[in-house]
């Protein structure tokens, strides 16, 4: 970002004062967002922990369970939002620097593991079913919370920079970004999918035993694991809505409707698409790490380029560029997806593949500008 | 091992008798054979297969192929051909009408099978036709054992024909290897020099290894004949290997070449781009399955009637489409992409709940199942052979409709400037229809040629989508050479890599380069010329 | 506010969605039912496998309803699709056990799955049957094993094609998709031609991708192993969906069977149905149960089947075949009824040892029985020839069940393991 100092210019421009910031949020967001806070950080797990099963408040372990998951799935939904509604970037991509945080915090959970596992080895089980005798060298470390938490926002990360460097320099972007996109977390699929690659193969990392210590089915653990994610989705939510209101959001929103035009007067677009892409990959991360330990699984399927496409659509049901839809687009769609896969479990795709369609043709807005449009508010 | 002892024991008693050529038996077959063949163990069976042949009675060909064909049945004792509902007595020739009481069906394993399948071999060597006798001594070229080098030699006495001798003296040379007399031994050497089968290949490595062989000569030309070997497999091996990968990357070419409209020339980014091509399989399998209803005797036809009901089905599915949805969305190609996607899902599920679950069964046609030998030992499938060449003209079609019709002209003046071609009088939304009808059809032309190697299931078109994106936008936009060369490209370099690295990082790497490539170039391989400003 | 609107558009779409659909299946309610969970994906790529044992689930509940239910009460299907998506499996599990409160699961078909839903089974104390042959190296206490181990179904092919009947072949290609159980099977099977006499030379393995089509240089490979000599036999561990390309480019290279016999322990009838088979007469396959089997159990199994398709309209209804996982998913239906009913309860705490000795006369015209230790069943094996009509040709057959070894005395560090699932 340091880098994006403006061009010297050949005309004086005349000296504009800056227009005002707008407020994080408005009285109602924050007043909403508390809220969801109070709900998600205390009630929730409090109910789940505190009321007996029978009783009529109480919060079940399936609902602590999907809850987490969906709150984890937000929070990709609001980093997806970063790129694709304020930068127009579509990432086709986005399931890969999921799953990689996944993996790399499944790491730890696999080493906590210990000699728990059916072949009461120190190495994974995995790893004992394919002679192998020793860790490679890119296990090292992953047995201490620190490093696999370091290596859920490097790894991820660097990548993330590194591809978008090559690809924002090149100036690809569009369709060829989404595609390209694709292609790369589908050629990390293969990849993971090689049992020899050393993380699992198809079956990928599962049947984890303990998270510092804590046993992972415990309700304690659920609980505050939900509570994580609900924390972690509300910082991530503060921190785009903090970039997109300021200055770096207004050129980032240029880059998007007129890339050339923001070059022209100066602006370097590489860096701030970059440090908008990174970023979005680190959250994407950060709650594939959170999501593992929930879900108790992670496997190459979650690098499927259909899975990426989903989270796209979260974000467009939702509505795009508005941070608030995107989560609200996660929860709607898997709400419905866990309601249809049992009630109509025949007609899911259709349900899916109708809302696709329907969003982009009648709704391209998302579920958010219908209370917009009901309110006669100005806001978009 | 007593076994092999007494399998040999009948294999001499088997040979024996085809030598000996017993005139034909006119009294029934001794009753006991047919329980035998029917029920017992498979030694026996094989014992009873052998005393038929023995009998060296003409007709023991008819209960063989009946064998070999899951055909042969025994009904008191009497040896039947029952297929497709009609029965024949085996020695009399007379059909007999059902009920039959207590036909029993033989049942064979492998063993039998390849049993029947020397027998029927070396009796054909006597056969009146020129072409049984040339199949039956190339099916023995590398099949002779010790046992039959004495019907094989006497059938080289009476073979007029010089290549069926040619063939089975190069079944005669492996036997001969061994025998004591080097100047045999010499002769043999020297014939195999001819083969291109990779068992000639190790026999011969074999024999130059092991000292066993003491004369100097025969080791100087085993040398030169395993020299000859070796160079015909090795050209044999790449030529098989080069036809992999150009039958790859047809197949490639025509599931990307419908592509290369929709997305090339119109700029739509058609996601249900696989379920198209699904679309086009499934035509396919209803064309064959009402072939089998109602035209049985044409249904080796049923491909071609396949090709344009394919065309029209897809491409009425892709005119629908377009009307519906993809019309609202030009110029936000972002957006067609979810809204496609959408398509994909109900297109998918539908023909799930249409269909079932399962992959369907469409079979290869008789004339395009096995393969051609252009080179002993290099078999070239004729499906994938067909499918290369309906790929060519899949390609010449499109280049024709683009560049030599009236549509074709609407389509460019359209993709190169939409309002200007609207303001000469180009009807262009119902130019945007067509055209991409036109991409759907030839989706539907490739779902056909896939149908013909690969699955046919609802969920087939997925495993396509990556693919023919990759080698539409490797190719370059708007160019249909660019998809030719990219899908050749990708075809042949994926099978090359493939045998080197495996199948899993050989496809890796591909996608590996071709996110390196547009990198460099993001244009693709080729590019339009001309001033085309950024949407 | 925004999201109750938001639910309003969702349940009117829903609705709407639902009405055009019409053909619902609307559970009758009994007044007191016993839930029985469903858990196979009715969509995305394992749909292929797993509707049809979704259906034979549904035949076998109604045939034991129709038979006066299981301790006087109706059983009531509860069915979700976890869409072959495994966390999904998982989040689908636990709503059977803790939101619908199902005695009993019948679903998975892939190891994954299986090992995703496990660690809730346990969680939760549910109990789940598993109905498909597997790798083993596995003993749960919650889950119930219908298919079968290796030693039930791998070994014994291969001791067939070391046989005389199976050709005496004395070199291997272990083929397979990469993932866990073709590697543990092979892993198993080298083992086993080592301790043989097979030398390393003699063994060929090789592993492609998921949904890999594209064969050429696979068996091209195979042709040159093949031709090296010695008699060769594949052992294919190809998964369901590559097994077609896999197949048609087999039977246009003229590798035939006679030459190169090629043995397959994931293709059934169900599996060819999708194939041309009259290229592949005399490949092999090895199951515990075969459609082709004659005997009165089985007759009257594949007739319900048939009935089964017809009433409900399934697709392709006249053509629908049965297979091995489906006989082992319609005896283990019958094996949780019997134990249920020794146990008086469908508590799973009781049902888990009343599951013990329980035995049938299945399909495969053996008296099926569950092992009173180790979770798995004794079953028959049949090797099978593909005949040109789809079916298999049974060649050989072991003289009576055999009992499972879900810890393969072929993987070291196996003999230390315990027979019966720890507590």
């Amino acid at each position: 970002m340091s880098d994006s100092r403006p061009v010297s210019l050949p005309i004086v421009l005349p000296d504009l004062p800056p227009p005002p910031r707008p407020a994080l949020l408005t009285r109602m967001g924050w007043t909403g967002l508390a809220l969801f806070a109070l709900l998600a950080v205390v009630v929730i797990p409090a109910l789940h922990l505190g009321t007996a099963p029978s009783h009529p408040l109480h919060v079940s372990g399936y609902a602590v369970t999907l809850g987490g998951k969906i709150l984890c799935y937000a929070i990709v939904a609001v980093a997806m939002d970063l790129i694709w509604g304020f930068a127009g970037i579509l990432s086709l991509g986005h399931g890969l620097f999921f799953a990689l945080g996944g993996y790399a915090f499944g790491m730890y959970l696999m080493r906590a593991i210990g000699t728990d596992g059916v072949y009461q080895s120190e190495l994974p089980d995995f790893m004992v079913f394919l002679n192998w005798k020793e860790l490679p060298w890119y296990w090292s470390g992953s047995d201490h919370l620190g490093v696999a938490l370091a290596l859920v926002l490097l790894v991820p990360g660097i990548l993330a920079f590194v591809f978008g460097y090559f690809a924002f320099r090149s100036r690809i972007k569009g369709v060829y970004f989404s595609i390209i996109t694709q292609a790369l977390t589908y050629a990390f699929m293969l990849l993971f999918f090689r049992n020899e690659t050393g993380f699992g193969g198809n079956n990928g990392f599962t049947d984890f035993k303990r998270i510092l210590g804590f046993s992972i089915t415990t309700p304690e653990t659920r609980a505050t694991l939900f509570a994580l994610s609900a924390a972690m989705l509300i910082a991530c939510l503060l921190l785009c809505r903090h970039l997109v209101t300021g200055k770096f959001g207004r050129v980032l929103t240029a880059i998007r409707d007129a890339e050339s035009r923001v070059m022209f007067i100066g602006y370097q677009p590489l860096w701030y698409k970059l440090f908008a892409w990174t970023l979005s990959a680190l959250m994407t991360a950060v709650a594939g790490a959170l999501y593992v330990p929930q879900v108790g699984i992670i496997n190459p399927g979650e690098m499927s380029p259909a899975n990426s496409i989903e989270i796209a659509i979260w974000v467009a049901v939702g509505g795009r560029g508005t941070l608030i839809g995107p989560i609200i687009g996660a929860f709607a769609v898997n709400l419905s997806k866990s309601w249809f896969t049992v009630s109509f479990p025949e007609y899911w795709l259709f349900f899916l593949g109708l809302l696709f369609v329907t969003v982009t043709l009648w709704l391209p807005g998302g579920v958010v500008s219908l209370w917009s449009r009901l309110n006669g508010d100005k806001t978009s | 091992m007593p076994r092999s002892v007494f399998a040999i024991r009948f294999l001499g008693f088997f040979w024996f008798g085809l030598l000996l050529w017993i005139p034909p038996l006119h009294a029934e077959w001794d009753p006991q054979l047919a329980r035998m063949l029917a029920s017992g163990d498979f030694d026996s069976r094989i014992g009873a297969i052998r005393q038929l042949v023995a009998s060296g009675d003409p007709k023991v060909e008819g209960i063989l192929k009946a064998m070999a064909e899951d055909a042969l049945a025994v009904a008191n004792d009497r040896l039947l051909r029952h297929s497709e509902g009609i029965t024949v007595d085996l020695s009399t020739g007379t059909t007999l009408t059902p009920p039959l009481p207590a036909m029993e069906m033989v049942s064979i394993n492998n063993r039998i099978r390849r049993e029947i399948q020397a027998a029927l071999a070396l009796l054909r060597l006597f056969d009146a036709k020129r072409e049984v006798r040339l199949t039956a001594a190339v099916a023995l070229q590398n099949r002779a054992t010790p046992e039959m080098v004495a019907v094989l030699e006497r059938a080289m006495e009476k073979e007029q024909d010089p290549e069926i001798h040619d063939y089975l003296f190069l079944g005669l040379a492996l036997s001969r290897l061994n025998s004591p007399d080097p100047a045999q031994r010499l002769t043999a050497v020297r014939a195999l020099g001819d083969s291109s089968s990779p068992t000639v290949k190790v026999t011969l490595t074999r024999l130059l290894q092991n000292t066993q062989e003491p004369n100097d000569n025969v080791r100087k030309e085993a040398k030169t004949s395993l020299d000859r070997v070796s160079r015909r497999l090795a050209i044999g091996e790449a030529v098989a290997s080069l036809f992999s990968g150009i039958s790859l990357g047809s197949i490639l070419l025509l599931t990307a070449l419908g592509l290369a409209i929709t997305y090339g020339v119109m700029g739509i980014l058609n996601m249900a781009h696989g379920e198209l091509l699904m679309i086009g399989a499934y035509t396919t399998f209803a064309v064959q399955t009402q072939f089998r209803a109602h035209l049985p005797e044409l249904l080796d036809a049923y491909l071609l009637a396949a090709i344009p009901a394919a065309f029209v089905i897809t491409g009425l599915v892709g005119v629908v489409m377009e009307r519906t949805v993809i019309r609202w969305l030009y110029g936000r190609p972002l957006e067609t992409l979810l809204a496609t996607w959408g398509i994909s899902l109900m297109l998918i599920q539908g023909v799930r709940l249409l269909f079932g679950a399962q992959n369907v069964e469409v079979a290869n046609p008789s004339w395009m199942s096995g393969g051609v030998m252009p080179i002993p030992g290099v078999v070239l499938p004729w499906n994938r052979i067909v499918i290369t060449v309906l790929a060519l003209l899949v390609l010449a079609a499109t280049w024709g409709v683009l560049n030599r019709t009236r549509l074709g002209l609407f389509v460019r003046a359209v993709t190169q400037n939409r309002a200007m071609a609207g303001c000469v009088g180009v009807p262009t939304s119902r130019v945007d229809t067509l055209a991409f009808g036109l991409g759907a059809g030839i989706a539907g032309l490739g779902g056909v040629a896939i149908s013909q190697i690969a699955n046919v299931g609802p969920d087939m078109g997925q495993g396509y989508i990556v693919d023919s994106f990759l080698v539409v936008v490797l190719g370059g936009v708007g160019q249909l050479a660019g998809a030719v060369w990219a899908a050749l490209g990708l075809g042949i370099a994926a099978k090359a890599l493939e045998g080197w690295v495996g199948a899993v990082i050989a496809k890796i790497l591909m996608l590996v380069f071709i996110i390196v490539f547009i990198q460099k170039r993001p244009q693709g391989l080729f590019v339009l010329k001309g001033r085309q400003a950024e949407h | 506010m925004l999201r109750r609107h938001f639910l309003k558009l969702l349940s009117l779409t829903a609705a709407s969605v639902s009405l055009g659909s019409l053909a619902l299946p609307t559970p009758v309610q009994a007044a007191e039912t016993i839930k029985v969970g469903i858990l196979h994906s009715l969509s995305g790529t394992m749909a292929i496998s797993e509707t049809a044992l979704k259906e034979t689930a549904l035949m076998t509940i109604e045939e034991i309803n129709s038979q006066g239910g299981v301790l006087g009460k109706k059983l009531e299907p509860v069915i979700v699709d976890p869409a072959s998506n495994w966390p999904l499996f998982a989040e689908k599990a636990r709503q059977l056990l803790s939101k619908d409160k199902v005695d009993v699961v019948f679903g998975c078909w892939t190891s994954v799955s299986r090992k995703s839903v496990l660690p809730v089974f346990k969680e939760l104390n549910g109990l789940l049957f598993y109905p498909v042959q597997y790798e083993g190296e596995e003993l749960e206490k919650n889950v119930f094993y219908t298919g079968a181990a290796p030693n039930q179904q791998a070994i014994p092919a291969v001791e067939y094609l070391m046989s005389e009947d199976g050709g005496s072949a004395t070199r291997f290609v272990l083929l397979g998709t990469d993932y866990v159980y073709p590697r543990t099977t092979n892993k198993i099977l080298r083992a086993f031609l080592t301790s043989k006499g097979i030398g390393e030379a003699d063994i060929m393995e090789e592993y492609t991708p998921f949904g890999h089509g594209d064969y050429q240089t696979i068996i091209a490979k195979i042709k040159k192993f093949a031709s090296e000599g010695k008699k060769t036999a594949v052992i294919s561990t190809i998964n369901g969906d590559s097994n077609v390309p896999f197949y048609k480019e087999l039977g246009n290279a003229g590798l035939k069977a006679t030459d190169v016999p090629v043995v397959a322990f994931s293709v059934g009838e169900e599996e060819l149905r999708g194939v041309d088979t009259k290229p592949l007469v005399g490949h092999l396959a090895s199951w515990n149960y075969f459609m082709s089997l004659k005997n009165p159990v089985n007759d009257q199994f594949t007739k319900m089947y048939k009935d089964w398709a017809v009433k409900n309209k399934l697709p392709a209804a006249d053509k629908v075949v049965t297979n091995d996982p489906m006989e082992a998913t319609y005896i283990g239906l019958h094996l949780w009824k019997q134990a249920v009913e020794k146990a008086k309860s469908t508590e799973v705490d009781k049902v888990i040892p009343a599951m013990a000795g329980q035995s049938l006369k299945a399909p495969s015209g053996f008296e099926i029985k569950m092992d009173e230790k180790n979770h798995h069943l004794h079953k028959p094996v049949f090797i099978g020839e593909v005949k040109g009509d789809g079916q298999f040709n049974v060649v050989w057959k072991t003289p009576g069940p055999v009992r499972a070894a879900p810890w393969s005395p072929y993987i070291p560090g196996n003999e230390k393991k315990s027979d019966s699932p720890s507590q």
